[in-house]
């Protein structure tokens, strides 16, 4: 029997997340490369290490291989241990069948077994699609304080960006009185994070009746926390004041990688009591070459430049050519922007080769129908030939 | 494959005075070296990517940053139930506990490690070559000519301060090794020995239990000069890229010859990586009047200011108005605005208030110990 543990931490990392179109084909959106060196897990990863949360399942399904691959052992989180650490949980298959997961509750349920292996008192349950720090074992506290079944982390968000988020309306005491999902005129501005704690033996007991509800679209916020409000439960609001953006389109993704170089915007990387953890990528120190000019970007190991990078984030092993000009754009691993290419407001995907004297996006100011004009995107491994034209909100999936 | 009979031997003290300011605190292998390494990531990434799972590392004294940077060897994937990496600390041995004089001394400390190998052959190497090589062809060599040493080699210009820092060999048309000559008076060109040796273990612990017996520690004298008529010692000779730190000045040089890019080609080709320690660094952060030219610059670092031939290690942080320009920073070193720092090496943690001005030439830099204020 294994050791008890206070709270088990339960990813789920299997969605599509097919707003991201082309940068999600071959693998599942936590995978997605962030912000120079991270992928999105390892925002929820480094979060749960870092409040003392030692026992991550991560679910998958979608596209799992390059999830799988990254998360290994576990080590570069700190999660390889001998008791608890990460847990990479596929759909399998059982004496009853094989089933995929459902929906984000049955995915839950389909793994109430590797649960009741740790005996925890508490469930966080976390998506792997948000980038934010946060303090787990303050939200833990506060639920053990409010002596609540269920605690949903919540951030104010304005009032017409509201009907985008799961809406809840808390009374003075922070307990929840209404929830809605993606309302179309919300109550509140307050907004789910995606982020919850449960009672274990209360979730568990809502996730077997929930299976057996055949209307049931076995999801969280559909399902489970309206049943648990309908038949009043102690569900409580925890507060949550900093930076969380969900990326989960490439819009909100490009512009996640953009606040990294706004000293205004408050997600600090460089706090030591709290480092994002991530799989290091073996190369040497990054080149600036004496012909480049490189302004308020991010550049990682691994990268030459010697052309010009301004506002642009560059991942590990980039390379730009001399009078290649890259701007307000985010470079992911690997990929090469050859001679007197220029770059602007757009996604370049893994290990993509832009030949020479090649055009991708635009300047929003350079186009006069705003409806025209979007970020850029080049799927990852795209060869981009010579003298190719990309305009503003084209996305490239094969070699052009 | 001979390779699983491979088994490595670092020595991380050799040279130590070469460059005493930088070892004042450390040993020769964990002197910071081009942005994010140590010394001794090269002849252990080079083991390692040779096929040698099984690394000794021999120690002497101020081996504490050594033991932190190296850990359990994991970054190296030398943290393995076969194998994997030894630190062998200079009192490991009741037979000859302490401070040992040289190299056959020092390998006594290393009879357990050597017996309970299952090796037929050690490779040793020091720490003061930088190189990216593979050991594969040296002890096919070394087998194919039935030797019982080889060494490394490089036919090279060799400078009149090299020379003394070094041991220069002299090889027949046939690769045998005849004159052996440690710290000569000489210069030009000549067969640098690379301090890198293949012998057989068996052979190897019978030259230490002879070496102790008759009180002797010094392997380029006793043996390579003293055994030159009884052993076979045959030279190879390595036509690749290496760096030789000799000197306080050759430590500056070899770092400013990663700018250029053909040497980082042939140092970190990406199918051959350096490994090193881990530290989980953000990326650099470039601020909006940063200006920076022909650098290589470690993760961690916020450069606000003008960084031009530079090396700057991790975590360094370089503020508005600032001008470092031919310089060395190690990791966690703070330049204060408006700072004029030229031809300087700044070891780790060192922090120049606002408006500092330190400047070298580019035969003398200047050095700043770690921790130091300015």
């Amino acid at each position: 029997m294994f050791n008890k543990k206070e709270c088990v931490a339960m990813l789920l990392a299997g969605g599509q997340g097919s707003r991201l179109y082309v940068l999600t084909q071959h693998m599942a959106k936590p995978a997605v490369p962030f912000g120079g060196k991270y992928r999105i897990i390892d925002f929820p990863l480094s979060n749960c290490v870092n409040s003392g949360i030692d026992t991550v399942g991560v679910l998958t399904q979608y596209q799992p291989l390059v999830l799988n691959e990254y998360l290994g052992n576990g080590q570069p989180w700190d999660l390889d241990r001998i008791h608890g650490g990460v847990h990479v949980l596929p759909p399998y298959q059982s004496a009853l069948g094989a089933q995929w997961y459902k929906g984000t509750a049955n995915a839950i349920y389909q793994n109430i077994p590797f649960v009741d292996r740790y005996d925890p008192e508490y469930v966080l349950i976390l998506s792997g699609d948000h980038i934010y720090k946060m303090d787990y074992d303050k939200m833990l506290s506060f639920h053990k304080e409010k002596k609540a079944d269920c605690t949903i982390a919540v951030l104010q968000v304005p009032m017409e960006e509201a009907s985008r988020f799961g809406i809840m309306t808390a009374d003075e005491n922070g307990t929840i009185v209404d929830f809605e999902e993606k309302p179309k005129e919300p109550k509140s501005d307050l907004a789910s994070m995606g982020v919850y704690i449960f009672s274990w033996k209360k979730l568990k007991q809502y996730l077997i009746d929930d299976e057996n509800n055949v209307d049931s679209s076995k999801d969280f916020g559909k399902n489970i926390i309206p049943a648990m409000l309908g038949a009043n439960e102690k569900m409580v609001a925890y507060p949550f004041e900093g930076y969380w953006k969900d990326v989960g389109t490439l819009d909100s993704l490009w512009e996640a990688n953009m606040d990294l170089l706004n000293p205004n915007v408050p997600l600090e990387l460089y706090d030591p009591n709290w480092k994002i953890y991530s799989r290091n990528p073996v190369m040497p120190p990054h080149y600036i070459s004496a012909v480049a000019n490189v302004q308020n970007s991010m550049v990682t190991e691994g990268c030459s430049v010697y052309g010009t990078v301004d506002f642009s984030v560059l991942f590990a092993g980039v390379t730009i050519e001399e009078g290649a000009v890259v701007r307000d754009s985010i470079i992911m691993p690997g990929a090469v922007i050859k001679k007197n290419s220029i770059v602007e407001y757009a996604i370049i995907g893994e290990d993509v080769v832009v030949e020479e004297n090649v055009v991708i996006g635009e300047r929003p100011e350079m186009i006069d129908d705003k409806s025209q004009w979007g970020i850029a995107v080049v799927g990852p491994d795209v060869t981009v030939s010579t003298g190719t034209v990309i305009k503003p909100k084209q996305m490239v999936a094969g070699n052009i | 494959m001979y390779n699983e009979k491979v088994c490595g031997i670092i020595f991380s003290n050799t040279h130590d005075n070469i460059i005493t300011e930088l070892t004042a605190n450390r040993t020769l292998g964990s002197v910071p070296f081009g942005g994010r390494y140590r010394l001794i990531d090269f002849p252990l990434s080079n083991m390692v990517r040779s096929g040698i799972s099984r690394v000794g590392v021999i120690t002497k004294y101020n081996y504490q940053s050594l033991i932190d940077h190296l850990g359990s060897g994991r970054e190296w994937d030398l943290s393995r139930k076969m194998g994997g990496l030894h630190i062998l600390p200079p009192f490991g041995n009741t037979a000859h506990d302490g401070i040992y004089r040289g190299k056959l001394e020092a390998l006594h400390g290393a009879l357990a490690f050597l017996s309970h190998s299952n090796c037929k052959y050690v490779v040793m190497s020091d720490c003061n070559i930088i190189s990216n090589m593979d050991y594969t062809p040296l002890v096919e060599y070394h087998i194919q000519k039935g030797a019982d040493i080889t060494l490394m080699y490089k036919n090279v210009n060799v400078s009149e301060e090299q020379a003394r820092a070094s041991t220069l060999l002299k090889v027949d048309h046939t690769g045998r090794v005849g004159e052996v000559m440690i710290a000569p008076k000489t210069e030009g060109v000549n067969n640098l020995c690379l301090d890198v040796y293949v012998v057989a273990k068996d052979l190897l612990i019978d030259l230490i239990r002879e070496a102790t017996a008759k009180g002797e520690f010094d392997f380029d004298r006793s043996v390579l000069q003293g055994k030159s008529d009884s052993l076979k010692i045959y030279g190879y000779s390595y036509d690749g890229f290496v760096e030789d730190i000799y000197t306080m000045q050759s430590y500056y040089q070899a770092n400013m010859d990663l700018l250029n890019p053909e040497a980082r080609k042939v140092l970190f080709p990406a199918d051959r990586p350096v490994y090193t320690k881990i530290r989980d660094e953000v990326p650099v952060k470039y601020g909006i009047d940063a200006i920076a030219k022909n650098s290589l610059i470690a993760d961690g670092c916020i450069i606000e200011g003008d960084v031009e031939n530079c090396i700057l290690f991790r975590g360094v942080i370089v503020k508005a108005g600032a001008k470092v320009k031919n310089s060395i920073i190690m990791q966690g070193t703070v330049i204060g605005s408006k700072c004029e720092v030229n031809h300087v090496i700044a070891d780790k943690n060192v922090v120049f208030n606002d408006y500092r001005v330190v400047t070298g030439t580019i035969d003398y830099p200047v050095y700043l110990a770690k921790n130091s204020r300015v």
